[in-house]
């Protein structure tokens, strides 16, 4: 607590001591009890009223200080001297519990994003000194402890360490890193000591554009901020003249009853008038959805794509890279007599001169050096495969067309994927299965999908019908479009922004690299596996850190509750503050009820948009 | 045009940095004005060389609205 706050507390103590004192002596005159009263009044209020006389000056009539003395004094001027007390009491530490948890919850989405490194040790001449990250030019050597957090990203020279990334992916399996990888700021080097070649500025470093990312999308307001602040601008002027008309017309209208008790009214009125309780809990909401979501490794650029993510109603996938792994791998060997290994070693010999991604699959998973003096002969048919001498053998690796060429006998495999016939002295002697692995997270990723209403998953892929007819299948997608241009993509996301209901969203999900023109299509474009990759930041709406499409899911739950949270804020806050002005009309509540529904139900609203911050894992 | 993000110490209400937005947007110097209430910031757009020129409007508009909040470098 600083000493602002402070003051504050004792303050307001020492007004509530004299009230009571003011209650529990025996006075012989009411004049010497008001007189206390005037004084804990005074105490107290002193502030507000000087503020409300400084704003009068400046033309502002409506603010909130101006309303709070104009309702006290009012309630002097009746005679209600204990209510215009507890009224000012109340409202300052209403105000107090306000500022207090608004410290409370900036402080604790802060500390969300601890992700800044305070200080790097770099290399000046011989000397190792700790200078503030934004000092640090490119292509300087930093030193990170083990412990410590690395403060720009850079490439290892020296060293090698277990990374953890939590604080970025959310993920908190470590990584191992060595010399020439390159590593990101906001990692925390857990083992050895490293020391790295800087090869970005600090502001360009991934730790600031996260932290710039995060920070700014509370600029992007949502629909539902924009409501309330519309709604803000419009409350208090109708209720303050609804209290002016309150004041005046029913004693002049009405016999039997007395000015008082409808300035009484009145007043109560002008401390319900502040709408300060929905202006601060729903940004506070957002802020924390989105600060939650970064916490385990989601951004999300602004509350307005927060609020869409809650409707989503139809999700359209890339496959390459966002279902699958993205690497092509070999699944499978079928045989015919010889042993596997020794399929994959002839297959691997023969395409060893080719950098095609077959080849490559193969050369992984034959794993041993290539014995190149066993390769005589090798001619690359085009579009087929290789026809090569090995070990004196004459070896035929490729596809089908390839295997009617050269008339040999073949059965055709029921294996999806790529296969890869390989034929020894003409004779068909194995099949290879190469195909891309689709992620373990995407079944579950799916699954969740379904779990959350999301009415139709689609996937949109440049590959061939074969390879996606059974991606879609084994995950179980509602559709699939199989072999599309780039072009073509976009014409199916139309097609799909033409299906959804009036409110509902379309999600594109891709790797944020390629798909650039169909990310700005849909309502939201999420990238996968964005760690590192400016270009995927750049052009999506959301950014799945790590590779795992039920990140998605979990971005659509802690959307749904936010939104949860917000309406149940507008809701209450709306609902109490008329009951209480109908109720004040009626001369059913008190002043105290009103100033329940001001500082109050502010309190609750604050608390409720907090417990968004609790999230930690969504199961 | 350049962006500028300064911290606006003491601002402690919801409603009062709507109003301060809506008051910062009518100055033609600056564009793109944002006041987030829970980080507690100001950022607006304007050209390098009336940077201080801008600011000096900002802060009499500050004076205005709400005295009490102070512009601090970030």
């Amino acid at each position: 607590m600083n000493r602002k706050k402070r003051k504050q507390v004792i303050k307001i103590i020492l007004s509530m001591i004299i009230s009571l004192l003011a209650f529990l002596i025996k006075f012989e005159s009411e004049k010497m009890k008001n007189g206390l009263l005037i004084i804990a009044y005074v105490i107290v209020g002193r502030d507000i009223v000087l503020k409300a006389l400084r704003n009068i000056f400046k033309g502002k009539v409506l603010d909130e200080n101006f309303l709070m003395t104009v309702a006290t004094l009012g309630a002097f001027g009746i005679g209600e001297f204990p209510e215009a007390v507890a009224v000012m009491i109340f409202y300052q530490m209403g105000e107090f519990f306000q500022s207090y948890a608004v410290d409370k919850s900036r402080k604790s989405i802060s500390n969300l994003m601890e992700i800044r490194p305070d200080y790097a040790n770099v290399y000046r001449g011989e000397e190792i000194v700790k200078v503030d990250p934004n000092d640090i030019n490119m292509d300087e050597i930093i030193v990170v402890k083990a412990g410590e957090k690395i403060p720009l990203d850079g490439v290892i020279i020296e060293g090698k360490s277990m990374l953890d990334t939590k604080a970025l992916t959310g993920e908190s399996i470590p990584r191992k890193v060595t010399v020439k990888d390159n590593v990101l700021s906001g990692c925390i080097n857990q083992t050895g000591l490293l020391k790295i070649k800087v090869t970005k500025e600090f502001e360009e470093s991934t730790v600031s554009k996260i932290l710039d990312l995060v920070e700014n999308a509370s600029n992007r307001k949502a629909v539902a901020e924009n409501f309330i602040s519309k709604f803000a601008r419009i409350y208090t002027p109708i209720v303050v003249i609804i209290a002016l008309v309150l004041a005046i017309l029913p004693p002049l209208i009405l016999k039997e009853t007395t000015f008082n008790t409808w300035c009484y009214r009145a007043l109560s009125f002008l401390v319900v008038s502040c709408p300060c309780a929905l202006v601060i809990s729903i940004p506070l909401s957002f802020f924390g959805g989105i600060g939650a979501a970064s916490k385990i490794g989601i951004l999300i650029k602004g509350s307005n794509y927060l609020e869409a993510l809650a409707k989503t109603e139809i999700i359209a996938c890339d496959k390459t890279g966002t279902l699958t792994e993205g690497i092509f791998k070999v699944q499978k060997i079928e045989t015919f007599g010889l042993n596997k290994n020794e399929i994959l070693k002839m297959a691997t010999l023969a395409e060893s001169f080719s950098n095609h991604p077959i080849s490559l699959s193969l050369k992984e998973a034959y794993g041993k050096k290539i014995n190149e003096k066993l390769i005589t002969i090798t001619q690359e048919i085009s579009g087929k495969g290789v026809l090569a001498t090995i070990d004196g053998k004459q070896v035929l690796v490729g596809n089908e067309k390839l295997m009617k060429e050269s008339k040999i006998k073949f059965t055709k495999s029921k294996e999806e994927g790529t296969l890869v016939y390989v034929a020894i002295n003409k004779e068909l002697a194995g099949i290879i299965v190469i195909s891309d692995k689709i992620k373990e997270d995407a079944y579950e990723a799916i699954k969740q999908f379904k779990r959350n209403h999301v009415k139709k998953v689609v996937m949109l892929t440049g590959d061939h019908e074969q390879v996606s007819a059974q991606v879609a299948k084994s995950l179980h997608l509602d559709d699939y479009y199989a072999e599309l241009l780039p072009q073509e993509k976009c014409e199916q996301v139309e097609k799909l922004m033409t299906e959804k209901s009036k409110n509902g969203k379309v999600i594109f999900v891709g790797d944020g690299i390629n798909d650039a023109p169909v990310l700005a299509l849909t309502d939201i474009g999420i990238s996968m596996g964005g760690l590192g990759s400016d270009a995927a930041i750049e052009a999506s709406d959301v950014v799945i850190m790590t590779d795992e499409p039920s990140k998605i899911a979990h971005a659509i739950q802690i959307s749904r509750k936010t939104m949860r949270i917000v309406r149940q804020n507008i809701f209450f806050a709306i609902t109490i503050k008329i009951g209480v002005l109908v109720l004040s009309a009626l001369g059913l509540a008190s002043m105290w009820a009103s100033v329940f529904a001001d500082v109050g139900v502010s309190i609750l609203a604050i608390l409720n948009a907090l417990r968004l911050l609790k999230i930690k894992k969504i199961s | 045009m350049k962006q500028y993000q300064f911290k606006l110490m003491n601002l402690d209400c919801a409603n009062c940095a709507n109003k301060l937005e809506r008051a910062l947007e009518k100055i033609e110097l600056i564009e793109k004005v944002k006041i987030s209430f829970i980080t507690q910031k100001l950022t607006f757009e304007c050209q390098e060389k009336e940077k201080e020129k801008a600011l000096e409007t900002i802060r009499k508009i500050i004076k205005k609205e709400e005295p009490d909040i102070k512009l601090e470098e970030d």
